[in-house]
């Protein structure tokens, strides 16, 4: 009956669903078949490409012959199967679990992150829950906010294991599991440590699939309100490459909308004193660690050179790859370059005392909350980074603003740090940091541009993407872009076995698909909506008029008036930092 | 001395998630409880995330993951106790001992355990520390009872 395994042999069968004959394949199972022909299952712990845990039992189906419905999620079709996913006894059936469901949930909806975008609370209103037939005991288990990025409210958690599974399956982190039994049971990390001492990376894969409030970021909009508020202080504010091509979706606009003009007017209004854009950050990141990655090479140093610009691979280097140190950048990430610019030559050429800025960035990201938190992403004393809002956090404080996107007209980043290429822009997506590092060092090499600058081998979703890239009749340079921490995990182990694919130059990042998908964007999982995302990104790049980091004319000024050159004593200040191990292997 | 943690585990094969079990018991059975040190040595030696091992240990109520008491009691709540009242002398331990059911009292002298049945229906409701069994239990002779134990 229902097995986990999926076949290898794939034979065409013939069922019906509710009297419909159908003739399909017996690997899919009664779920996959029913969205493929348009039949809507209720879903809570399934999630495309894991491995189903049948743990909600929510889409529990009706197959002529069996004793008792079956879970459709884990149930392979089979000949002669007469299913029915939608009778009366179902949506009975169906109704009682939510009400269990929702008899020990903690129900202040009202008061709750995910009021209004709740997978349980649509359930609840699909089943036309109206009373309280049960009334359960409620959990009273501690709020965990001891990270600066994640917060856990485990009375929320309906026990579905999606954040587990992705957890494993999807990133390998393995930082939580379900633990105990029965009514006690709670997710939690090895001896219940909270998530600051555990081993999660904070890369945020798991908030964007709870369906309920028990996962969400710890939202700073406010501190963020009271600095702009505030008369004696300069709020700045950089975007990351990939929001301007997700936020939109939330307000309305089809997937993939570059909605960057009308975000810089939102952000304006919201009385962010400057707006900057983060493919500046990013442009500046290309310069210096394409001049790391020729100085490596041609000074026979320590290769590969491994990018650093995803604060949860960071985080999971630290922990579990500390031995790999020495093979990473030196480099910021593109935020922390942008926020410690905006307080040395931005304040400087402004005549803004630095102390007075508070550096906000728009990032995709939960990790970067950590990142702004680290104690060496500091200069002079003052932190790169004030504070870090997520996409949803931002798409909430824009809403509560009382702004409706759609209908606000285009405006500019501010400059100098508005300016930007489509080599920065393409940063969002996995591989986007090797295409546009290996463009500008091309030129570094060969004082000319490539002819076609399209690196299309590093494109594209796949999780482990390898390429050879001929710089010179005598370098050629072996690379590889990887997203998704389990993919990184296959590239850092062939790192420890010796490098034998012979490696210069390693990307990777924590999200798989990079930050189109990282764990601050909307919510959901769907692989398509993120392709889209991608290639809104790669088109943006196209229409540059600009599409190298070492032709951005803003950061040409920088180096010219205030860096000196690349990989100057001011650069290695304000743009270079370093890492240390956080534990042994402690998953 | 116990045996050493790798001791132990040279006994099982290396990288079986299977005889995760039995290597529980075994690391049970030489020091009384699992510690989070032996989790981690389990976790390299298996290549089982110790979130997963944890998962385990609680999830089996014959797994500790304290140190016990030198005193371990249990106190019935099986069905033939509850309809005696066992219910009601739960708290009585607990605010004797100053630690939850589940739990070791501070100063390592005793491990307080609900059980489901002891066998001893005939003396509900029943406790029973270390060898010594007492039935018929009221609130009232608890504290007597405990002081018997150093």
């Amino acid at each position: 009956m229902a097995t986990s395994t999926k076949l290898l042999i794939s034979k065409p069968v013939n069922i019906w669903m509710n009297d419909e004959p159908m003739k399909v394949e017996d690997t899919q199972t009664i779920l996959q078949v029913a969205r493929n022909h348009g039949i809507h299952i209720p879903t809570l712990c399934y999630l495309d490409e894991i491995t189903p845990t049948g743990s909600c039992r929510i889409c529990v189906v009706e197959v002529e012959g069996f004793p008792r419905p079956v879970p459709s999620c884990s149930t392979f079709v089979k000949e002669g199967m007469k299913i029915h996913t939608n009778s009366p006894k179902i949506q009975a059936i169906r109704k009682v679990i939510v009400e269990l469901l929702v008899a020990n949930h903690e129900m202040d909806c009202l008061y709750c992150e995910r009021n209004g975008e709740c997978e349980l609370q649509d359930l609840a209103k699909i089943y036309n829950i109206r009373d309280h037939r049960f009334l359960g005991s409620k959990r009273q288990n501690p709020l965990d906010q001891t990270s600066m990025a994640l917060v856990r409210d485990p009375n929320k958690c309906i026990l579905c294991q999606r954040c587990v599974k992705v957890c494993d399956e999807v990133q390998s982190v393995h930082a939580i599991d379900v633990t105990k039994r029965g009514f006690e049971s709670i997710v939690t990390s090895a001896f219940g440590k909270t998530i600051h001492e555990s081993s999660c990376v904070l890369c945020g894969q798991c908030v964007r699939v709870c369906p309920t409030g028990a996962l969400k970021e710890r939202d700073v909009s406010t501190e963020v309100r009271e600095a702009i508020d505030d008369p004696n202080t300069i709020v700045t504010v950089q975007v990351a490459p990939s929001i301007s091509v997700t936020i939109g979706e939330e307000f309305g606009f089809p997937i993939g909308t570059d909605v960057s003009g009308k975000l810089v007017t939102a952000l304006k209004r919201m009385g962010f004193d400057a707006v900057f854009d983060t493919v500046f950050g990013a442009d500046l990141t290309i310069l210096e660690e394409a001049n790391e990655l020729i100085k490596r090479i041609t000074e026979n140093k320590t290769l590969p050179l491994i990018s650093t610009c995803s604060p949860g691979w960071i985080k999971f280097m630290e922990h579990e790859y500390a031995d790999l140190i020495p093979y990473m950048s030196t480099c910021k990430s593109p935020m922390s370059m942008q926020g410690a610019i905006i307080k040395s030559y931005w304040a400087k050429n402004q005549q803004i005392m630095p102390k007075r800025i508070f550096q906000v960035a728009i990032m995709p990201c939960m990790a970067k909350k950590f990142e702004a938190d680290r104690s060496e992403l500091v200069n002079d004393g003052l932190p790169n980074t004030d504070a870090v809002l997520t996409t949803r956090e931002l798409i909430r404080a824009i809403k509560k603003f009382g702004l409706d996107l759609k209908s606000l007209p285009d405006s500019k980043y501010d400059d100098p740090l508005g300016e930007s290429t489509g080599a920065g822009k393409i940063f969002g997506a996995s591989g986007g940091v090797m295409e546009a590092a290996l463009r500008t060092a091309y030129w570094l090499v060969n004082k000319k541009n490539l002819e076609h600058l399209e690196i299309t081998q590093v494109r594209g979703i796949e999780g482990i993407k390898r390429a050879k890239i001929q710089l010179t009749p005598e370098l050629t340079v072996n690379c590889v872009a990887a997203s998704g921490l389990k993919n990184a995990r296959i590239i850092c182990d062939e790192i420890r076995a010796g490098n034998p694919n012979n490696y210069h130059f390693i990307e990777i990042m924590a999200c798989p698909g990079g930050c189109i998908n990282g764990g601050g964007q909307p919510r959901g999982m769907d692989l398509e909506v993120i392709k889209q995302r991608a290639q809104a990104l790669y088109k943006l790049d196209e229409q540059y008029t600009i599409r190298l980091s070492h032709e951005n004319t803003a950061v040409q000024r920088l180096y010219a008036n205030f860096l000196k050159t690349l990989g100057s004593n001011e650069a290695h200040h304000l743009l270079h930092t370093h890492y240390y191990p956080r534990s042994e292997r402690r998953h | 001395m116990p045996t050493k943690i790798s001791d132990i585990l040279s006994h099982f094969t290396q990288g079986n998630s299977s005889e995760l079990i039995p290597i529980l018991q075994a690391v049970q059975a030489e020091y009384g409880f699992i510690s989070e040190e032996s989790v981690y040595e389990i976790s390299e030696y298996l290549n089982i995330p110790s979130s997963k091992i944890y998962g385990v240990a609680t999830f089996y109520a014959q797994f500790r993951l304290q140190p016990p008491g030198r005193h371990v009691i249990n106190l019935c709540t099986g069905t033939a106790c509850h309809v005696k009242g066992s219910e009601k002398l739960i708290p009585v331990f607990e605010q004797e001992l100053k630690c939850k059911a589940g739990e070791t009292t501070k100063d390592g002298r005793f491990t307080l355990n609900l059980v489901a049945c002891l066998g001893a229906c005939a003396l509900s409701p029943v406790v029973n520390i270390d060898s010594d069994f007492y039935g018929n239990l009221t609130a009232g002779e608890i504290k007597k009872i405990l002081r018997k134990y150093k």
